[in-house]
């Protein structure tokens, strides 16, 4: 809370360049899978072709006698891994579900399971040693479609996925107005470019380095040192770039284990890269979700009873859940509010958070419902969201640390030019091609964690600041940069921010958007106390900016450190944190072909100060590409006959190219909430996404006058 | 993926001598055939690159009728900015643009684009049924995820589509094929080149084993000032046609004099329209003709569960398409 700087200074508002950009340029940035190791090997899958039942036999003598081959390792020998033992049988994960275990028994429990991994000399040895491995099966029933299964939907365990109620929610069916609709959200797979990899080294026989494609350096290294029962000291994890991951790289999979215990078997370093066909079923994926909204509201557009139902996809032998109906709970100033989340499992690999996660695909049902509800009242929908504007929580009643949505929403209307959206939907056309416009909001909480940071002023003049967070792409190094170079005072050219090392101080996995406050507070309070302990060495009368260099060497000081952890402040319960987005789009819609092109965003952000805005506004800007896949383009399809993916590359599976995307504006209210952290900052990954794909739904609503529930809107479900 | 022996002679008569040896197939651009041989759908034990062959020339011919020759190794970029194609025949060019992405045009070749094999997921994935890929297994997508598949000319024991855009337009423009084999030379009409899977999904087309496409030949024509390529897709660019038109309009004084329609996305060839030509002819080039043809267009046309839609996106791609064409959109 002290601190309070003003967020107009320089540093932010103009912001320097990515730390990282040259070396991803040039190609120098090494990603995990390039940090090839003498004598290594390769690991290559065998995976199921069944979608359950169990082995009854498989051959690998081919694979064996394939050129190059190490070893085939299947279930009939793969060795008990130490960490595995937690009940009797290895087989079977802690109650209540957990991650599938790789070659521990017989059973398949999804289709494109590993069955088998080749080791060899080669990756291309491997990969055709694998493919001469011959399993047989056993086939149970299975059912890969959640629609099927929702007989078997149940209320998940967990305190914020408990039913929730305010108010009499059956209230919305004695409303002046009703609305009641469906909306469906599709898997979506996460297929960042660079494909899920690991290098496993074991440099001992209780010691092992591991290169792995992570959002979480200290996640992994604590997976792997308890699947392995090693101290996590002699567990070294090393991440320094991430290309994207979007939450596929939350969790240490199956396949990182397995590569690890390959690595000891054929004791040589072991490289393992998934394909991007595992990139579908093996690191999970946006679970199909089914959702009802049910609203009531005055003739002049005051809410009056909501109640959000959502059940999602979950697998057949773990339990994922994510936050789908929690926003329905506190973004409305509605008295009677009702939310129902259940999940439904699937004979398919495990979901698992998929940027914006369970918000983004609530907010589409949510913000859809509510522009619906605004074309029934006849009335703006943002006029209808002002009038339910919530200036304090209604879920908890706390006071909102801040909040400008209300700004936000006037700074994009003006922008994208909303005073030319039609009111009546499918009357604007240009060129034969039908106009509209929508918007749609989205929120997050305003999360903020522990991290530790070692700052070191070092005998050159360089501060180095040092701590185990990853970055998977989002600009952390640049923030965090940023951030130091406004509470150090120094140039940022005269920063090094190094991350991704599990040996470095500890900070969270990256997801969540927390990780600015998280580390930023680090970086900011030890950046502090660095300059406080560098005026106590000097002693009365240290400037305010001394000459590092000629301090350290004055007292014959190799460098000056401190290492600092930050927390959140008790204050801070206090309040309700959030932070906001508000997309507003333009689109074209062929009235004759259905192909809608967006022509135009604007998308704003109210989440705090901005600590770097040419890496903020990236950001930004890649949410928006992403909710305009979601909303257009982004599917897994699953031919249920077999349980297996029928559009398992990027052929198949659509994702937005340069073509799809129009000029991006991205707007920053940048105004500080010094509630959540000391710079006012708050995250905005996840915003920059969540409400998109209602944006851009509702614009197509305004410009044809047809409205579509299930995502992708491809051209099928908008031709004449 | 399988090893195989690799060879690259520098005369066309190797080329054919290798060929009849059963598992040699021919490799040139390889945008499809390598990434078919890594999902282990086709496996040769030998390719033949025939990159050395003096096989990429495009050239206009004087003869009874004055045709381009464009060569079977021209590139598909280079192809789509040749001036001479640009002029001439503009729908060739708007066409192979309209396909891949601009890296994969400067790999694949034009007798490669006319080579290449179904996107249907049925038959890269070599856990599924297929009948193209493995006669006699069935055909996945007969009763499973159709909505890329064909509306027109498929049996039974296949339903996939051709996946080719410069194949379409060189459907309505009347190309023929120049192959060469132990026989010799001969010419294959392009509407003959391509087949329909009736019995024989395995056959893409009537190319014989011990042949090499070395030329393919289009007659110029009068088309080049109303003739449109249209594709819809998924997305802008980088994506296979759910449906796509080639058409070509001579219009003489408001009415139209001749027309050539082929249409892709619909079915396991380049699909011309010979009916709705003839339905044209002598008739006004306008919105009014064009939105009479849409029901004759799609006679003996059948969907199913999930590709009905392209009944209804056939003819209004069709429609649109001619009224670009006749510069009335």
């Amino acid at each position: 809370m002290k601190q309070q700087q003003d967020p107009n200074k320089a540093a932010y508002t103009e912001g320097i360049s990515r730390v990282d950009g040259r070396l991803k340029v040039t190609g120098a940035a090494k990603y995990s899978a390039e940090y090839n190791q003498g004598n290594m090997a390769y690991a290559v899958f065998a995976n199921s072709t069944i979608t359950k039942g169990t082995i009854k036999a498989i051959d690998t003598k081919a694979a064996e006698r394939a050129p190059g081959v190490l070893k085939v390792i299947t279930y009939q020998n793969a060795p008990e891994l130490p960490g595995y033992q937690t009940g009797k049988d290895p087989s079977k994960p802690p109650a209540g579900g957990g991650p599938l275990r790789l070659f521990v028994d017989n059973t398949v429990k999804y289709n494109g399971q590993p069955v088998a991994m080749v080791v060899a000399d080669s990756f291309e040895r491997a990969t055709y040693a694998a493919s001469l491995i011959k399993a047989t099966y056993a086939e149970e029933s299975f059912q890969t479609d959640v629609t099927k299964n929702l007989d078997k939907a149940r209320r998940p365990g967990g305190v914020r996925t408990e039913d929730y109620k305010r108010g009499n929610p059956d209230e919305w069916k004695n409303a002046e107005v009703k609305f009641e609709a469906e909306y469906v959200v599709p898997i979506e797979v996460h297929n960042p470019m660079e494909l899920h990899a690991i290098i496993a080294n074991w440099t001992a026989d209780d010691k092992v380095e591991v290169y792995a494609k992570t959002q979480g350096v200290k996640s992994t290294q604590n997976a792997i040192a308890q699947a392995f029962k090693l101290p996590k000291e002699n567990v070294q994890v090393t991440t320094k770039f991430v290309g994207g991951a979007f939450g596929n790289a939350l969790r240490t999979w199956p396949h990182e284990t397995a590569a690890v215990m390959a690595a000891k078997l054929v004791k040589r370093p072991l490289k393992l890269v998934l394909t991007r066909e595992m990139q579908f079923n093996s690191v999970g994926y946006r679970p199909h979700t089914l959702q009802k909204i049910s609203i009531g509201a005055t003739k002049d557009g005051k809410l009056t009873g909501l109640i959000h139902e959502a059940t999602g996809q979950t697998s057949s032998f773990e339990e994922f859940t994510e936050g789908t109906v929690n926003m329905s709970r506190f973004m409305y100033a509605c008295p009677n509010v009702g939310t129902i989340y259940k999940v439904a499992p699937t004979d398919t690999n495990t979901p698992t958070w998929m940027r914006g996660p369970g918000e983004a695909t609530g907010a589409f049902a949510l913000e859809s419902a509510i522009d619906e509800l605004a074309h029934q009242l006849d009335m703006d929908p943002i006029e209808l969201r002002l009038r339910n504007y919530a200036e304090t929580d209604p879920e908890n009643g706390k006071p909102f640390s801040t909040k400008f949505l209300k700004e936000a929403y006037e700074m994009g209307a003006d922008k994208i030019g909303w005073k030319n959206r039609p009111s009546k939907p499918g009357t604007l056309k240009e060129d034969g091609w039908l106009v509209g416009y929508g918007m749609g909001s989205g929120v997050f909480g305003a999360h903020r964690g522990s991290a530790t940071v070692k700052a070191t002023m070092q005998a050159n003049g360089t501060l180095l600041l040092q701590t185990a967070v990853t970055d998977i792409g989002v600009g952390t190094g640049t923030a965090m940069t940023a951030i130091a170079s406004e509470a150090f005072g120094i140039p940022s050219e005269r920063i090094k921010f190094e991350l991704g090392d599990s040996s470095l101080p500890p900070s969270p996995t990256q997801g969540g958007s927390a990780i600015t406050a998280t580390v930023g507070s680090a970086v900011h309070d030890a950046c502090l106390a660095l300059k406080e302990k560098f005026q106590q060495l000097i002693g009365n009368g240290g400037a305010d900016q001394p000459d590092y260099v000629k301090v350290l060497k004055d007292k014959g000081l190799p460098q000056l450190d401190v290492t600092i952890t930050s927390s959140p402040s008790s204050e801070a319960r206090k309040y309700s944190s959030y932070s906001y987005s508000v997309h507003f789009v333009q689109v074209k819609v062929h009235p004759a072909t259905g192909v809608t092109r967006v022509t135009k965003v604007v998308s704003v952000a109210d989440s705090g100060k901005i600590a770097s805005p040419k890496t903020a506004r990236s950001q930004i800007v890649g949410g928006a590409i992403g909710g305009i896949g979601m909303a257009l383009m982004e599917e897994g399809v699953i031919d249920h006959r077999y349980g297996r993916y029928v559009n398992a590359d990027l052929a198949g599976y659509h994702v937005p190219v340069h073509a799809d995307i129009p000029q991006i504006d991205t707007i920053f209210v940048n105004k500080p909430d010094f509630v959540v952290d000391p710079m006012g900052v708050k995250g905005m990954g996840e915003i920059a996404l969540i409400g998109m794909s209602a944006a851009v739904a509702n614009a197509i609503f305004n410009a044809t006058g047809k409205r579509v529930r299930e995502l992708p809107i491809t051209p099928d479900k908008l031709m004449a | 993926m399988k090893q195989f022996q690799y060879v690259r002679p520098t005369s066309q008569q190797s080329v054919i001598d290798a060929l009849t040896k059963p598992g040699t197939k021919i490799i040139a651009g390889g945008s499809n055939l390598v990434d078919l041989m890594k999902h282990g759908v086709m496996s040769p034990d030998k390719l033949v690159d025939i990159n050395k062959l003096p096989l990429r020339d495009i050239s206009s011919i004087m003869g009874n009728v004055r045709t381009i020759a464009i060569g079977a190794l021209a590139l598909n970029s280079q192809v789509a900015e040749h001036a001479m194609i640009k002029e001439r025949l503009p729908l060739l060019s708007q066409a192979l643009n309209a396909g891949a992405s601009a890296q994969l045009r400067n790999m694949a070749t034009v007798g490669g684009n006319l080579m290449q094999r179904t996107r249907c997921p049925y038959f890269y994935d070599t856990a599924l049924p297929c009948n193209k890929r493995n006669p006699g297994s069935g055909c996945g997508a007969l009763e499973g995820f159709n909505r890329m598949h064909a509306i027109f000319g498929q049996s039974e024991k296949c339903i996939a589509v051709h996946p080719s855009d410069m194949a379409v337009a060189l459907a309505a423009l009347d190309a023929t094929v120049e192959v060469v084999g132990k026989k010799g030379r001969r010419y294959i009409a392009f509407k003959d080149f391509h087949r329909l899977p009736g019995d024989h999904p395995e056959l893409d087309n009537t190319l014989a084993k011990d042949e090499l496409i070395t030329n393919v030949i289009v007659p110029e024509n009068n088309f080049a000032k109303n003739s449109y390529y249209l594709k819809v897709r998924d997305r802008a660019s980088y994506a296979f046609a759910l449906v796509s038109a080639a058409v070509a309009l001579d219009i003489d004084n408001g009415r139209i004099q001749d027309a050539r329609i082929a249409m892709g996305g619909v079915a396991h060839k380049p699909w011309r329209f010979y009916e709705v030509e003839k339905a044209l002819k002598g008739k006004p080039a306008s919105t009014e003709t064009f939105e009479q043809i849409g029901e004759l267009a799609m006679q003996g046309a059948k969907a199913y569960k999930e590709n009905a839609f392209k009944l209804k996106l056939t003819p209004a791609t069709l429609v649109e398409a001619l009224k670009h064409a006749a510069r009335i959109a």
